[in-house]
């Protein structure tokens, strides 16, 4: 990658030329593979079911994809850096049970009231993640495993097995997780407003760029002068954010919360972000490809009980994909070396 | 954890003393005997036979696991391997083997597993962190496909009785004496063999490690395999002691054994760390979860602990020893009593 320039335009739409080619051909590849791969997962359980294409399931498709659209974006977020963040599901969990007991305790705050606290409590967790990465200067990979379990503890001491139940959460709320502008609901809305706004910023700014820099390589992104510490902060802030904020969406969705709200969401978004192409080691990947890599998910999910299969089998094959999509990533990056030092080679 | 300069100032046993392996074996005998004496019932025999039941599973994970982060990889895929064995486990019975058959095929199921980790890891190069994702979800999915949410109960009383049993009436549990032959053997395969020094060579560089002639790649691959092979052992041992085959047997478990051993002493850059040390980071942990619990502390409350406890150990050796270099570097400039005109050493510690 030659992001080392930050303030360039993005590489793979300014390279003239030969250049062009060959990164346009590998990043057409790669998100055209899962597109491939969606088409043909929705059109042969259409096929065998028709009820798969009916407006609800496609509204079910919708509001699953976009919550974990919404992780999957901060996650990539983290992932580009290089890093990776384990506590999504758990602040998740936490972002949910707080918001639920605050709009029980006062049924009269308004949604966007929930969606800021959301943020709120979300950031604060994010803040934790990134300081101690940052400070200890320890792997994200153990701190995020570390409070993984701390937050979901936390949540588990607070609520010591109180659940929040629909009838306790004010219908405003209630209606904002069912309500659509113009047939989109207002969950995917938000998800999209979210994706457009990582992914501009991401492309086109600075401190997008920047990003792309630390992940492919710390050590030359520090020597012209990145500023990798606070950047890896504001990233493991921004996926506490979305975590938080997908919290709310979470309590909106399904009126419940409990303590275990969430937990095991973190597998599905890495999931969601490596099979959409964000590379684990960095430097590489786009909030659209991890969004689609929800949507592929949250199909495979509703497809398997359409088609009537053990719905045992969806974790068997979101651990495959995984190792799939790396697999596949790996194999992109050996062409691609291949292919650049062939071409150096002719210069 | 000590570097050479300071060490050398000091005397060998001191410097021994302030390691941080000893110090986490002394941190639990000290727990262990200020619990004995200030929590009701954390004192008898029972409790204790239940305390070294309760970590016999993450004992045993640790000591393969120890190898692994030593050689700067990781994995996390042991708690779904031990499920997908105690799932197969359960079905083998259902479908009418004997105890004596299935024992050893979910052992060999366990290295297979393991293989698996090691051929995407060693052959493919790929990060192991990534691989052991994929595979915990893919294994847990797979047990959950094997078994479903049922459970398998009627094993041989004679196993089961065994695995909870202890040694003629004392409060030792019988199944202590396997974990601690394995335990000696892996001591000494660590710390005292030509493939133990590979190891700590594979985790400190290694292309130095390659260049040095040791082969990297398969020292790597058959600690995946072993791995894989003991989780299948604790997946066994875990269904006879609650009698009860389940998919999700020993979820999150994973946490619980790499926390065990980075308190244990073990760097997560690989290349460092004591096999002693991280069993007296197994004891420790056990020992606080089992205090907290004999004060009513629910489980997943208990997870708070064991998440603090893990970031902790990986934060204190940067602080203890980015606070040493600091005073290393006021010690050097004081006897001269003229301030430094170049600047101060990079703060970056040299990992």
């Amino acid at each position: 990658m030659n992001a080392t320039k930050v303030a360039a335009p993005p590489p793979r739409q300014a390279s003239p030329g030969e250049r062009r080619s060959v990164f346009g051909t590998v990043f057409k590849a790669r998100e055209s593979g899962i597109v491939l791969a969606l088409i043909v997962l929705v059109v042969f359980t259409a096929t065998q079911n028709s009820r798969f294409l009916s407006g609800q399931s496609i509204r079910d498709i919708l509001l699953g994809t976009a919550i974990l659209a919404v992780l999957a974006v901060g996650q990539a977020v983290v992932m580009i850096t290089r890093n990776i963040d384990l506590s999504v599901g758990s602040v998740l969990g936490l972002s949910a049970f707080a918001v639920g007991t605050m709009l029980r305790d006062n049924p009269g705050l308004p949604v966007i009231v929930a969606l800021l606290a959301g943020l709120v409590v979300g950031a604060a967790c994010g803040l934790i993640n990134g300081a101690v990465v940052r400070f200890g200067r320890v792997p994200a990979l153990v701190v995020t495993l570390g409070t993984l379990y701390a937050f979901r503890g936390a949540v588990y001491f607070w609520a010591g097995g109180q659940q929040i139940n629909a009838d306790k959460l004010p219908r405003s709320f209630l209606d904002f997780g069912d309500a659509s502008v113009l047939g989109v609901p207002w969950l995917v809305l938000i998800a999209v407003l979210v994706m457009v706004i990582a992914g501009v910023v991401l492309r086109n700014y600075r401190g997008g760029r920047e990003l792309y820099a630390m992940g492919s390589s710390p050590q030359a992104a520090q020597l012209v002068g990145i500023k990798v510490g606070r950047n890896t902060t504001i990233a493991f802030l921004v996926s506490g954010a979305l975590a938080g904020l997908a919290g709310v969406l979470f309590a909106a969705r399904f009126g419940t919360v409990d303590a275990a709200a969430g937990t095991g969401y973190e597998l599905n978004v890495v999931a969601a972000a490596v099979v959409g192409g964000v590379a684990v080691f960095g430097g590489s990947g786009s909030v659209w490809g991890a969004s689609l890599g929800a949507l592929l998910l949250t199909v495979i999910g509703s497809a398997l009980a359409v088609l009537d299969i053990d719905q045992f089998w969806q974790q068997a094959i979101v651990g495959a994909l995984i190792l799939l999509a790396i697999g596949a990533d790996r194999l992109v990056a050996v062409r691609v070396a291949k292919a650049l030092k062939k071409r150096d080679s002719h210069v | 954890m000590s570097d050479p300069t300071t060490a050398a100032r000091r005397p060998a046993w001191l410097a021994r003393l302030a390691s941080w392996d000893v110090a986490v074996i002394a941190i639990a005998i000290v727990v262990l005997l200020v619990a004995s004496g200030t929590i009701d019932n954390f004192g008898t025999g029972r409790n204790y036979t239940f305390l070294l039941l309760d970590l016999l599973p993450i004992a045993l994970m640790a000591l393969p696991m120890t190898f692994i982060i030593v050689t700067g990889e990781i994995d996390l895929s042991v708690a779904s391997t031990l499920g997908l064995t105690s799932a197969v486990m359960g079905s083998l019975w259902n479908s009418g083997l004997t105890i004596e058959m299935i024992i050893p095929l979910c052992i060999v199921l366990g290295a297979v597993l393991g293989a698996v980790n090691g051929f995407f890891v060693t052959v493919l190069k790929l990060p192991s962190l990534a691989v052991t994702i994929g595979t915990m979800a893919l294994y847990r999915g797979l047990a959950f496909v094997v078994l479903g949410d049922s459970a398998v109960a009627d094993f041989p009383g004679s196993y089961t009785s065994w695995v909870t049993g202890t040694l003629g009436g004392s409060s030792i549990p019988n199944v202590l004496i396997p974990l601690i032959v394995l335990a000696i053997v892996f001591g000494v395969v660590l710390h005292a063999t030509p493939i133990g020094r590979g190891v700590f060579a594979a985790g400190a560089s290694d292309t130095a490690a390659r260049f040095a002639g040791i082969r990297t790649g398969r020292t790597k691959f058959w600690l995946y395999v072993v791995s894989g092979a003991v989780a299948g052992l604790a997946g066994v041992l875990w269904t006879l002691r609650y009698s009860s085959a389940r998919a999700d047997n020993g979820f999150g478990l994973e946490l619980a054994v790499v926390a065990a051993v980075l308190l244990g002493g073990v760097s997560i850059f690989g290349g460092k760390g004591t096999l002693p040390g991280v069993l007296g980071g197994v004891v420790l942990l056990s020992a606080l979860q089992n205090a907290l619990r004999l004060q009513d502390v629910s489980n997943e409350a208990l997870n708070i602990v064991t998440g603090v406890l893990l970031i902790i150990s990986v934060l204190l050796p940067n602080i203890l020893s980015s606070s040493r270099a600091a005073l290393q570097r006021r010690r050097r400039r004081s006897p001269s009593r003229k301030p430094e005109l170049s600047p101060a050493p990079s703060s970056n510690p040299e990992r």
